[in-house]
């Protein structure tokens, strides 16, 4: 908390000093007016709630295509030797790279972003799923078969719990390349976002619009980590006896 | 209630480089709630044999049978005691024992009840809420004891599952299976590289040779129980079969080992502080 009280007072203090123009670095005070403001007259909000709304749709698509077929890339040899080495392949490819392709296919519209979205994420999350069910110990298995357990009850009940450490950091990786991309598509092209929200800051020379959007993608990323995040990955901690006594 | 029958067993490892015969034409029968222990030297086979009475691995040629029925794959029958316990981290004592109780159907009060009478079977019912991190080792491995029992098998297989134990918590430990063992009277097959432990628990030792693996004598222990590991009489057979062992041992050695090993050092006990000429 004192940390981040200095770092404010530095940033009022220099800006203060007037080093450099006002336009081009807003001091706090003016950040904190022009986001009250965006809540005011609610522009601020909507546009939150539309790149909100593509990013979770798109999130939760990942994940539903990501988390199964990481764990067919770890346990059927062809498969990862066929689409593993593909997923590898593209995973090398920033996912902006996908607009042109997403524009010319699906046009100016939502599902283009939601496509880079997914794009940028699903790779990240199939390679850490795959990942962690293959560092899963053959032992636990063989315990398992021997008390007769059923292939089915074999995934969700032994592979994926033994899996799971590995299954959040690949939740979590996609959930910040799932950020990446959407801000990458959003501010490349115009409709009703956050990413939108910056560029109009940008055309209209309003440097406080810009580090407002700024502080609201760093709260809602604190947020999601701390709120969502955080409090599974405390409960694995403490199950698993990781946590430093 | 049924034994086991060991016909003919032979398994071979391809590694990289070479082939390795891990057991060879093993023959053995397991009367019905007898306790046998199957001890040698690493690399005898002893560990690939329990895992073929299991069903977790298939033998090349020979067969197992568990009474009259022919051993395919893993079965409720047959539980099995790994080295390291192989419980799972992500459940608690009580949920660890209960997993195989859900596989087979159990409703959730049955199975509660199950899990509770076999954690007591062990004298860890004030543990049953404990994640794995925050039990020992030794009481890991009662864990993974009533996870097996709790199955309700015919047969018990335990595959050194003490070995990563000190010393005390496994004279402790083997006071606790053999008591269990009597209430229960199950088959028992144990694998151990450990003699003296063998001779503790057993009804029947196994020595097992080793290039290829194979089963090389068996002694019938008749001793009272319970025993402990530093009976004279524990002692005295112990070293029998711990004869037996090094001459096996010793093949090996001029296997695998260079040339200029002396398994037996000096034949001379000197004192520890005896100055040899070290300041000639």
């Amino acid at each position: 908390m004192v940390f981040f009280a200095l770092l404010i007072a530095c940033w009022a203090t220099i800006s203060k000093l007037g080093v450099w123009d006002s336009t081009l670095f807003p001091s706090p005070f003016q950040v904190v007016k022009t986001f009250w403001n965006g809540i005011a007259d609610r522009s601020l909000l909507i546009a939150t709630g539309a790149s909100l709304r593509r990013l979770l749709l798109g999130y939760v698509i990942s994940l539903v295509i990501g988390v199964p077929l990481g764990v067919l890339l770890a346990r059927q040899k062809w498969a990862d030797e066929t689409i593993g080495l593909l997923v590898l392949g593209l995973q090398t490819l920033p996912s902006v790279c996908w607009l042109p392709l997403a524009l010319l296919w699906f046009g100016l519209s939502d599902t283009a972003i939601l496509f880079v979205v997914i794009m940028g994420a699903w790779l990240t999350i199939t390679t850490a799923i795959r990942d962690g069910v293959r560092n899963v110990p053959p032992v636990y298995l063989r315990a398992a078969r021997t008390m007769g357990t059923k292939p089915l009850s074999l995934y969700l009940e032994v592979l994926l719990p033994a899996a799971l450490p590995s299954l959040l950091t690949g939740a979590k990786l996609g959930w910040s390349f799932a950020w990446r991309s959407l801000m990458a598509g959003e501010l490349l092209f115009v409709s009703i976002g956050l990413g939108h929200q910056m560029t109009m800051g940008r055309e209209l020379g309003d440097m406080s619009q810009v580090i407002t959007v700024m502080g609201v993608i760093i709260a809602l990323g604190l947020l999601t980590d701390r709120l969502i995040f955080a409090p599974f990955e405390d409960q694995i901690r403490e199950r698993w006896g990781l946590t430093a006594k | 209630m049924a034994g086991i029958s060991i016909c003919g067993v032979s398994k071979k490892f391809t590694g990289r480089n070479d082939a390795v015969q891990a057991l060879e034409n093993a023959t053995l029968e397991i009367a019905d709630g007898e306790f046998v222990v199957l001890v040698g030297p690493s690399g005898c086979g002893k560990s690939t044999l329990l895992n073929i009475v299991a069903g977790l691995d298939v033998a090349d040629t020979g067969q197992v049978y568990e009474g009259n029925k022919p051993v395919k794959e893993p079965g409720r029958s047959r539980s099995v005691v790994f080295q390291d316990g192989a419980l799972f981290p992500w459940l608690t004592a009580q949920k660890n024992v209960e997993f195989g109780l859900k596989q087979m159907g159990l409703n959730r009060k049955e199975r509660a009840e199950r899990a509770a009478h076999y954690l007591q079977l062990v004298h860890l019912t004030k543990f049953r809420e404990s994640f794995l991190h925050e039990l020992s080792g030794g009481m890991r491995q009662r864990v993974a004891i009533a996870r097996a029992l709790a199955m309700e098998p015919e047969v018990l297989l335990m595959d050194e599952p003490f070995s990563a134990l000190d010393a005390q918590t496994r004279e402790d430990l083997y006071v606790s299976l053999q008591e269990v063992w009597e209430r229960t009277r199950k088959t028992i097959l144990f694998v151990t590289h450990n003699v003296r432990e063998a001779v503790v628990l057993a009804d029947k030792v196994v020595l097992m040779g080793i290039r290829p693996g194979r089963i090389q004598t068996v002694f019938p222990i008749r001793l009272a129980r319970p025993r402990h590991a530093e009976d004279v009489d524990v002692a005295k057979v112990a070293h029998q079969i711990s004869m037996g062992l090094k001459e096996s041992l010793a093949l090996t050695r001029n296997e695998e080992y260079d040339e200029g090993w002396q398994p037996e050092g000096s034949g001379l006990l000197r004192p520890a502080d005896s100055v040899l000429g070290d300041n000639i």
